[in-house]
Parts: C-alpha cells; structure tokens; sequence
C-alpha cells in the first residue's frame, strides 16, 4: 500500500508537527505542575493561560470562561450533569434531539431513568431538528435544552443562534449547552449573541492531541463538578492539568479558519466538499445522505446493494480510509443516528461518512473517487 | 503449608501397553503449562502426578491444571513427616485452614499404601477424627462426624514413606493428554461453535491445526485478528498451533457470479472441506473437525452435512453435533474464548447469506449446481494465497 488518503477527520486527526512540539516540550522541558510554587511552575501555569486565552479569543469570549477537561465526552458530561444537578430546583424538563451524540445521548437516557421528563427532538432525513417541536415543548419548567452544532454522521448544521432566541423568549432561564465537538473551527458560532450558556470542545478534533477538551461556561453558571479535588479549574474540573495536552491546543488553534458572519464555513474544506459533492452525485449507485449545504468537512452517502463494511475494507486496501454509517449485521452496533433520521436499512447498510481535514488535496480526492468508483464497479457484480 | 499438587488421571490409567506413553505426554502437557512458574519437580506413583510447587505459584498452577486434558482432578496437599504426632498436629492445621463454615460435618479418609506406617487405616480415620473434633468442636464451631455425606473429607494418603493431606479437589477436564491422539485440522471461524468444537478435539488427544477462511474486503482485519486472539486461547490448552488463513474471496465471488442463489451455502461449505482437505494433507492432518451442530442453520441439516462430507476426503469430527447452543456457550465460557467469539465483526459465515437457502440439498443438485466453477482453479488460487501464523503456546 504506498498512497495513504484519511478521510475519517471526524473520528479523530493527525497532530500537526507544531503541536507534537509543543506537546513535548510540555513532557520534557516545561513539565512543572502548575500549582507549584517554584519557578518550573509557574511556566507551565503561564502556558495554560495561555492557551485559554487562544481558545477565549478565537470564541470571542472571556478566558475565565473557559476551563480544560479530558475530552469531548467530559466536556458533555460536565454542562449536562453539572446544570441538571445544579439547577434541579427551577423544574423537572429538559431537552435534547434524537440524533445526538452517545456522549449525550445516554446522559439523557440515564436522567431520564431519575425521573427527569425529557423531550426528544425529531428532525427530518437530512439531519434538521424540528424548530416547531422545540417552541411546543419549551415552558417555564425547562432547566435544560442540549443540541448539537454540527451532526457528526450527516454533517448538518443546527441554526444555533435562531435557537439560543427562541429559548431564551420563552424561558430566559432556561440553559442551553450546544455540542460543539463537529462544529468548532469549521463552523462561525457567535456564543453571546446565540446565548449559548455551556459549549463542549475536543481538541483531537482539529489536529490537537487526544485527552484534551474544553467547557465554555457562561460567567455566573455554577456548575456540580463531576469529580472532587485539589481546586484546579476553579474547582469545576480539579485534577492536575494535562500540560502537554494544553499545549498542543495553542498552534491548534492559531491554525484554524478566521471565521465570521459572512465566511461563516472553513472556505478551504467547502471547495473540497463541494467537489466531492458535485462528484459523487453524478456516480449512479451512489446516494448523498448529508445536507447539500452542511458543515464543510462531512460528507455521509451509501451505495445500496454493497455493505458499508465491505467497501470500507476494499477501499482501505487501495490506501483510503473512511468509516461506516453502520457497522455490518450486529444489531447492537447498528447506527442510532441514520435510525433516527428515518434512513431506510438498505441505506443505513452501506452507508459511509467521508471526513475531510485541511491537508486533502484535490488529487487526494480524485484519486478516492476514482478507487471508489472502481471497487463499486467490482463490488456490485456479486 | 502447601506444598505439592496431586494430580489424577482416570482414563489414561486403563490403558494397557500403551499407558506410559500417555502417563509421559501427560507429564510433558503438565510442565508446558506451568514451566513459566519455575522449575518444579515432577514424580509419579501409581495412578498420580505430584507436582512439587513452592506455595506462591500453588494455586496458580492449579488452576491451570484445570485445563490440561487428561487430568481428572487436583488437589493441593501438605506433606508431613513419617510419624502419626506430625500427621495429628498437621491434619489439625490443615483444617482450620480449609473449613470455615461452621456448623458443618467431616470425615477422614486414609489409604495406606505403605504398610510399614505403624498404625492401620480406620485406626488414622478414627484417631485423627477424633483429634480433630475435640480441638474444634465447641458451641460457636459446631462440628460433627458424618461417615457417609460430609460436608468435608480430609484425606491422608501413605505412600512411600511420605504422608500427603489434603481437603480440596479441583476438578480437570478429563479426556485425554493433548498429541496423544495425533493431529487434526480445526475450521475456525470468529464464532462460537468452532473453538468449543476445537477445544472438545483437544480434550480427547488431539492436537490441532486451524484454518481460517478470511474474505477480504467482505471481512475485515479485526475479524481475522479475532481468530488471531480465539488460536492464542486454544494454544493455552493445545500448545502450538499452526494457523493458515486461506484467502476466500475469490471463491465466494465466483459463487455468487456463478451458482444459483439457493446453493451458494452448500457450495461454499464444499470449498472450505476442499481447501481444508489440501491444508490437512501438506500438515499430516488426520481428520477435520468442525463446529457444526445438528440443525443449527441451513447448511447443519443432515443433508447439508452430507453435502459437506461428500467434498471432504478426511474423517469430519464434529464434536457439537448433538449440543444446544446455551451448552455450547457454557464450554465458550469456561475454556475463555466467548468474550472474543461475540465480538461484532463480520465473519466469511454472515456474508453472501442468501434470504432463502436450501436445507436439503440433494446431492446430485448440488454437483450440477457447482459445475460451472473451475474447482481446481479456484483452490490451487486459494492455497498459493494461504498466510501462515505459527501462534505459539503462552499460558494465560
């Protein structure tokens, strides 16, 4: 196998070389605790800050907002858990969609088995949850509404900031935390004006390491910690910090899109999906299940008749890594999501989800959709 | 206290001229699969093994024994010194290590194989009874002697100048001591049935070769390293297996292209008897063995099987035949292959399934239904492909 094409960005990414730098000098050089009190300390204390300020900055919001977890799912955990004990006073609903991630997902299975009333939010094929739905379920009584920015099967794009209004008319007091584990740095979000109050992070989403999160949290929001310990981030997070991971988020960061109102998609990575798009539309087995204008790095179809797995190990064998939609007969890996959006089984079956990362090039591509075209030309026969 | 394992073998003892060689492929079984704990000294006396293990790896070993076909059962026991004060003083010991659950009954039980010991076995039954009762026997102990059930027996063997004591008794697999038997090639998917069926060959003798039909893209790398992990596991109790993944793909294919729907099942069983028949041949396999069990899927009715047979050249040892799945899973279970086998990748079974198979084949149709494939083609293919792994013994 000499060419090598990864297209699974979604599932996780490379570490670019300045981030492997920065997370080494962390391991080797400045690898002080930052509670300590000696000088190797408070290095590595003002290199933490540092990264919370490049994350504040690039949110546009205040660094005191910002705290450092171990993940995506820890991010998730800590604004839903946090709010639904915190504030479990105001009233008894909260709610979330259907096509959520796991890591939200069964926070919302397992409050639900407490006792608390949770709304599910529908949402139609392409992955847009029901905005009329959410106005007829919203009262006074609502402590929580949970949604995700970007689906990280379809590639849909939630209007976050229609809905942070629509929340707040009705329930001022209501919070909403946004996942923004598929959205962040591809996707503009304007967390002050979508009255955002919690938004989750993963760094090995944008080629940080592993291990590393973040929880934007609203000033004023007084969040149950999920663990106790010795005072570090605020208390809210307490542990001693992951240095190396913490570093690694600083050239991360500076590497990714400015975004606005007007560039409101990683530019780049749109071109590339809309080649790919235009490209695969007019292959006759294939089936585009994401939104034609989604987030710029997602691209989920299937081709029915050929299973998922099969075409994913006969294109890994030509060097081209993707994922499935839903993974082969078990039904116990079988893809919630697509379910959910009402995909039929022929299309959850074969359905893949092409993720793209900055460094694809346009011959990465051709060179995909052409071995793509091949092994389904193969494939189909049988 | 402990200090040595006895070990029992049943079968093998019966076994006429040939009872050595299997006493000494037991022992050789017995010292693969505690060598990684030290070096211990192994001895035998009529009808046992005794293992001479220091008390830290004690109960480890004897727990692998459990696994090591041939063996019928292993205690741990204390060898005490020549005279009945040391065999009062240790029997004593030795229960109120053992017994806790109070009120409870016991009895002893001596054989005395060396006659020079100056007391007579119900003479030791009674007085060590005895002994041991009025030392234990109190209101918050509350201890009886029950001759014909009891909830405890502490044993006193006398054998050789050497006086062995022991309560315990794990159970062994049985059977027979692995290679005592000869060689068998084991048809060894990701599932279930066929480790259990592997491990039931090598619990009457056999050991084994394993061939494993990988589909390439329809199966992926983690279906074949779960076959990887599945050999990993039988060679605990094996020893070392010689693994051919033999490359399917083409065959399936060319099924699919070519036979008609109804049969693709019945037709593919047939080329994996045939790849499994050459394999067997270039290892010196004497027999096949599979997984299936009687009606189980299409494929496992009476006729399927005979379809089967019909392309196999070798003797097909099916050892499940007759079992139901809940006992299947419990051997799954018990030899540590089914948290490996439910793993959820596809295997070369689960694709290319037709909606509506044949399940009863007849065999002239099925002849006529493979005609159109180039047989020899497809299999000289199919062997030239064949990867090799040698997975070798590793206890646990």
């Amino acid at each position: 196998m000499s060419r090598k094409v990864y297209l699974d960005n979604s599932a996780t990414t490379a570490a670019d070389d300045e981030v492997v730098k920065a997370v080494t000098s962390m391991l080797t050089e400045n690898y002080g605790n930052p509670s300590s009190a000696h000088r190797l300390g408070l290095k590595a204390e003002k290199i933490v800050e540092k990264a919370r300020k490049e994350l504040a900055d690039y949110l546009q919001v205040n660094k005191k907002e910002i705290i450092f977890t171990s993940g995506g799912t820890e991010s998730n955990n800590l604004a839903v858990q946090g709010i639904t004990k915190s504030y479990h006073s105001r009233g008894s609903k909260i709610i979330t969609t259907e096509i959520e991630h796991p890591s939200v997902r069964n926070i919302f299975l397992a409050l639900e088995k407490e006792g608390w009333d949770v709304i599910w939010l529908k949402s139609d094929q392409k992955g847009y949850i029901d905005i009329e739905q959410l106005k007829n379920s919203l009262d006074k009584k609502t402590v929580l509404v949970s949604i995700m920015q970007v689906n990280n099967e379809l590639g849909s794009v939630q209007n976050i900031e229609e809905i942070g209004k629509i929340i707040k008319k009705i329930n001022p007091l209501c919070f909403f935390h946004v996942d923004g584990i598929q959205g962040f740095g591809k996707v503009f979000t304007d967390l002050k004006k979508s009255s955002v109050d919690l938004y989750s992070i993963s760094g090995h989403k944008f080629h940080a390491p592993k291990g590393i999160g973040a929880l934007y949290i609203r000033e004023n929001i007084e969040l149950q910690p999920l663990f106790f310990g010795g005072g570090q981030e605020n208390d809210i997070r307490p542990g001693t910090e992951n240095t190396p991971g913490i570093a690694g988020l600083i050239p991360a960061v500076k590497k990714l899109p400015i975004l606005n109102r007007n560039i409101n998609t990683d530019p780049e990575l749109n071109r590339k999906r809309n080649y790919l798009y235009k490209s695969l539309s007019k292959m006759e087995d294939v089936v585009i299940n994401s939104p034609k204008q989604g987030a710029p790095h997602i691209l989920n179809f299937s081709v029915p008749g050929i299973k998922g797995e099969t075409l994913l190990h006969a294109l890994e064998a030509e060097g081209v890594f993707l994922s499935t939609g839903s993974a082969c007969s078990s039904k116990s890996k079988e893809n919630k999501v697509l379910k959910a959006v009402g995909l039929s089984s022929e299309k959850r079956d074969s359905a893949l989800r092409i993720s793209l990362n900055k460094n694809i090039s346009r011959d990465d591509l051709d060179y995909t959709l052409e071995v793509l075209k091949s092994q389904i030309d193969f494939l189909k026969i049988f | 206290m402990y200090d040595v394992l006895i070990i029992r073998y049943g079968e093998i003892g019966l076994k006429g001229q040939n009872k050595n060689s299997f006493i000494g492929q037991l022992i050789k079984n017995i010292d693969n699969a505690v060598t990684d704990l030290g070096d211990f000294e192994i001895t035998t006396v009529y009808g046992r093994i005794y293992l001479h293990v220091d008390g830290k790896n004690l109960e480890k070993a004897a727990k692998r024994l459990t696994n090591v076909p041939g063996i019928v059962s292993i205690s741990p026991a204390v060898t005490v010194k020549f005279d009945f004060e040391s065999l009062k003083k240790n029997a004593l010991k030795l229960f109120k290590k053992e017994v806790q659950d109070y009120p409870t009954t016991f009895k002893v039980n001596t054989r005395r194989a060396d006659k020079s010991f100056p007391l007579k076995s119900p003479e030791i039954n009674s007085e060590i009874g005895a002994w041991i009762l009025r030392n234990i026997d109190s209101p918050e102990r509350e201890l009886n002697v029950d001759v014909h059930n009891p909830e405890h027996m502490l044993e006193v063997e006398i054998r050789r100048g050497k006086i062995y004591i022991f309560i315990k008794r794990f159970a062994g697999p049985g059977g027979l001591p692995v290679k005592s038997s000869g060689k068998a090639l084991l048809l060894l998917s990701g599932g279930i049935d066929s480790p259990a069926a592997g491990w039931l060959g090598l619990k009457r003798g056999l050991s084994i070769d394993a061939v494993y039909f990988h589909s390439f893209p329809y199966t992926g790398d983690r279906a074949k390293e779960k076959v990887v992990d599945l050999s990993r596991v039988l060679s605990r109790y094996g020893g070392n297996i010689k693994l051919h993944i033999a490359y399917f793909t083409e065959i399936q294919q060319e099924i699919a292209k070519n036979c008609p729907e109804r049969y693709t099942v019945t037709i593919m069983r047939r080329m994996m008897f045939r790849i499994a028949n050459k394999i067997a041949a270039q290892n010196n396999d004497l027999a096949l063995i599979t997984g299936e069990s009687l009606g189980q899927v299409a494929s496992q009715t009476l006729e399927g099987i005979a379809s089967s047979d019909d392309a196999a050249e070798l003797p097909v040892l099916r050892p499940l035949i007759t079992m139901d799945k809940n006992e299947i899973v419990d051997i799954s279970k018990k030899i540590d292959c089914y948290d490996i086998s439910i793993r959820p990748f596809e295997d070369c079974c689960t694709v290319f399934v037709p909606d509506n198979p044949v399940t009863k084949p007849k065999l002239d149709k099925v002849r006529a239904a493979e005609n159109s494939l180039d047989i020899d083609k497809l299999l000289a293919n199919a062997l030239e492909k064949t990867e090799v792994m040698q997975i070798n013994q590793k206890p646990e």
